[in-house]
């Protein structure tokens, strides 16, 4: 069979001043037709330009500087811009990770779809519409009609990716290029797209260049496996072979890296009186009104974000909290640090009902609960000194400078950072590095209760497990109870003694982890873990990097 | 610095600096030059300029040195712009910060004031203000600032709606700080650059503003601006053009000089703005 693309020694030059000389340096692929190549790597690792490679869609100053990229033997490199418009969509297709921001807001999705065929084939309106419902039809989307007039902003973010796919299938490409197209949806959704792709893959037999970080996404699609670092091509081969008995040692520690879909080994002492106890808690948000919201009652939009919510973490143990997007798992969390007002419930820590505290009496009791943010990019105030974000909060405690300075210092060789670091500024620093900051800065209030919002979810894989790791390393030296909100159940079975389901604002499942993922009670729970992509591969842990 | 350092590689950028710096020592030079009164007689009117070398810009109407006019006049043009600039900015800053960082309630009815202040052409209100308090230089400089003020407080309002939210800030909140603490020490520092950038502007209108005022004949007739200047010659304006144009030209490369000294901080403070797009080097588990 001769290869659909063929990316034969392909190096791409960055503009000076980037990190490194080159995006991509000397990679050679092949893919053949009717078959799923995934390139998988970790941020940086130059997979996404190398769609955009084969596209031409380069940002100015990013060219290729050697090598060539065949598309059925025609050298894509240097061909005109006129001849790769006639092929993009036409005969290469793309689908995008972001589907909000990759359909424009102000036209129908029907519209959209519609644009492909007016741009590239002479077919009156009447048969555009039949060929759109058609395509709808195909990618499985709930009421084709209604979507063919509905707007991006009417669709959920699966329905949206549906419709990114139906453009980009419009006219039968030979090759689909997927940039990370599962990245930006919730786990559920996940697995209904990537089954939906594979069958039209299989269906049509086009080649599919597939994009993505995450190696169950890669144990649940691919056929063969490329795994970049750097811009370097690290390894190659059939999908089982990369992911079962991996050769690079790069490959093999990035699988190493990913937690297995499996309950941690119960530890003693998870049955401790709790220290934390939420009971009926609940949170509306209400939309829209302005001004005249006081005036005009039942105008504005109610969501609720929590609905009576009762749980409670055992001292010493770690809680996950699971659940999608808009499960209400967020707003909990802020309800508990009371950066959100709960509107009815309690909270109870030890003693102390946070939940009915004034603002000023909160501020008091900051200290005995700390939280730990998602981004490493948004939590750390971009203008201080590490070790002054660190210092901050003893400081406003009634700590002398000096005395927080020297506490700041302790505590960056706690979580691991050189103290020498302290008088950098945040953007000195990795993802990684950043959010050991956010946790040194949790840290130095010494809390009774830590909760970690996603605290994991924007890292790679292997700096990913080192933070969790950490995480369960420093909970049993400082005695900390934890709570962890988390979206990735492979993450909440590696840190987590016990886990609470939400959906919709409830919390329809609580138990011990080994419980809830070998016999889960609620029908919310059993789909989350059949969804989670690569379920049946438990990654060989070669070694565990050392932390 | 790396800002300064981007600031110095624009052209146009050190033009306008070097200009504001020629405005400057023009204003710190003008008593040692021009020791007399600048307002007091020096010759026959009306003498061309390079006529006379003793009043080498010649003499307007009355018969005033139009050289010792310009050279005091950049005092009081630089003193009005940057007064009315500082009070317009702080009150712009003080209003913005507490509408866009408290939202709600205090948000509408701060925002409301605000547009009623937009909604009046802002030299009618300041023609209103000069005319109930009076003329001095004090008041013309207060009223200028005070009716400069919304565009600088809808900037602040816009930079901390999107800062507030911010994992930082709420991060801080989650460590016991108060409400005064968080706007003044984390989120300003964060909202001040665009601000910064605009207060060129402020500053060039004020200039703008006070000769506009001056040139209806109602500014302070005492001291020695441009804009009295060009008022003095509107009289004489066919033939005697000079007496205009002069600290017209006076103005203009004065208000070229803080547009382009702001333009080039923007350019400095906001790079991505300019020069070529960021490189997206790969999206992966960062997104």
């Amino acid at each position: 069979m001769s290869d659909l693309l063929a990316i034969e020694h392909l190096s791409v030059r960055l503009p000076p001043g980037a990190d490194r000389s080159h995006a991509l340096s000397d990679v050679s692929l092949t893919l053949a037709a009717n078959e799923i190549l995934c390139v998988v790597g970790e941020s940086g690792s130059g997979k996404s330009v190398l769609a955009n490679t084969v596209m031409r869609l380069l940002p100015p100053g990013v060219r290729p500087d050697g090598g060539a990229v065949l598309f059925r033997g025609r050298d894509l490199v240097g061909a005109s811009e006129a001849e790769m418009r006639r092929l993009r969509g036409a005969k290469i297709g793309m689908i995008f990770q972001e589907p909000m921001t990759a359909l424009n807001p102000l036209r129908r999705a029907g519209d959209q779809i519609a644009e492909t065929f007016r741009i590239h084939t002479k077919l009156g309106a009447r048969a555009i519409r039949d060929k759109t419902l058609a395509l709808l039809d195909e990618v499985r989307m709930p009421d084709p009609a209604a979507a063919l007039r509905a707007y991006p902003h009417e669709l959920s973010g699966g329905q949206r990716q549906r419709v990114m796919i139906a453009m980009a299938l419009a006219l039968e490409p030979a090759l689909l290029i997927a940039d990370e197209p599962t990245t930006a949806l919730d786990v559920t959704t996940q697995g209904r797209i990537l089954a939906l792709i594979r069958e039209i893959q299989a269906r049509r037999g086009m080649g599919v260049l597939f994009i993505t970080h995450d190696f169950g996404v890669v144990a649940e699609i691919a056929d063969r496996v490329a795994v970049m670092q750097a811009g370097r091509l690290v390894e190659e081969g059939p999908a089982e072979a990369v992911l079962d008995r991996p050769q690079a040692p790069y490959t093999r520690a990035l699988i190493g890296a990913v937690p297995p879909l499996l309950p941690r080994a119960p530890r003693p002492g998870t049955e401790a009186a709790p220290i934390l106890t939420v009971a009926g808690v609940s949170k509306t948000y209400r939309k829209g009104g302005g001004l005249l919201a006081g005036l005009l009652p039942g105008r504005a939009r109610v969501t609720h974000a929590v609905r009576d919510v009762s749980l409670s973490l055992p001292r010493g143990t770690t809680l996950g909290i699971v659940g999608e997007s808009g499960s209400g798992k967020s707003t909990l969390a802020r309800c508990i640090v009371r950066l959100l007002d709960p509107e009815t419930g309690t909270i109870r820590l030890g003693d102390t009902d946070l939940a009915s505290l004034s603002r000023r009496a909160m501020r008091a009791e900051a200290r005995r609960v700390q939280m730990v943010f998602q981004d490493p990019f948004a939590s750390l105030n971009p203008r201080r000194r590490a070790g002054e974000l660190v210092a901050q909060g003893p400081m406003l405690h009634g700590v002398s400078r000096a005395d927080a300075m020297a506490k700041a210092r302790e505590l960056f060789g706690l979580v691991g950072l050189d103290p020498a670091a302290m008088d950098r500024l945040p953007h000195e620093f990795s993802g990684g590095q950043r959010q050991r900051i956010g946790l040194a800065r949790a840290l130095a209030l010494e809390p009774e209760l830590l909760v970690a919002d996603e605290p994991v979810s924007a890292l790679d894989v292997s700096v990913q497990a080192q933070v969790l790791a950490l995480l369960d390393r420093l909970r049993d030296r400082l005695g900390l109870s934890m709570l962890f909100i988390t979206h990735d159940l492979r993450v909440a079975g590696q840190i987590c003694d016990r886990i609470a389901v939400m959906k919709d604002g409830q919390v329809v499942e609580a138990g011990p982890t080994a419980e809830v993922f070998s016999a889960p009670q609620a029908a919310y729970t059993r789909a989350l873990l059949d969804a989670v992509p690569g379920r049946a591969w438990i990654p060989g842990r070669p070694e565990m990097p050392v932390v | 610095m790396a800002a300064l350092r981007r600031y110095a590689r624009n052209p146009a950028a050190l033009l306008g600096a070097a200009l504001l710096l020629l405005v400057i020592a023009v204003a710190l030079t003008a008593p040692l030059l021009f020791p007399k009164d600048p307002l007091g007689l020096a010759g026959r009117p009306l003498q061309w300029p390079f006529a006379n070398p003793k009043v080498w810009l010649g003499t307007d109407a009355s018969g005033r040195d139009i050289a010792a006019q310009v050279f005091h006049g950049a005092r009081v043009s630089l003193l009005i712009g940057l007064v009315a600039t500082v009070i317009a900015i702080a009150i712009g800053i003080a209003v913005g910060a507490v509408a866009g960082f408290y939202g709600g309630i205090v948000d509408d009815v701060l925002m409301r004031i605000t547009e009623a202040f937009q909604t009046l052409p802002n030299f009618l209100l300041l023609l209103v203000l000069v005319a109930v308090f009076g003329s001095d230089i004090t008041t013309v400089t207060v009223a200028i600032g005070l009716v400069s003020w919304p565009a600088p407080a809808r900037l602040t309002r816009a930079e901390f709606l999107t800062l507030r939210n911010r994992e930082f800030v709420q991060a801080c909140r989650v460590l016991g700080m108060g409400d005064a603490r968080i706007i003044a020490r984390e989120i300003l520092p964060n909202a001040l650059p665009p601000v910064i950038v605009y207060a060129s502007v402020v500053m060039a209108v004020a200039i703008l503003l006070e000769s506009a005022l001056a040139f209806l004949n109602l500014s302070d007739p005492n001291v020695a601006s441009w804009g009295n200047l060009i008022g003095a010659g509107r009289g004489v304006l066919r033939t005697q053009w000079y007496v205009s144009a002069i600290p017209g030209v006076a103005i203009l490369v004065t208000v070229l000089a803080v547009s382009l000294v702001g333009q080039g901080l923007n350019d400095a403070l906001n790079p991505r703005l300019r020069g070529p797009a960021p490189v997206k080097a790969a999206s992966g588990a960062a997104a």
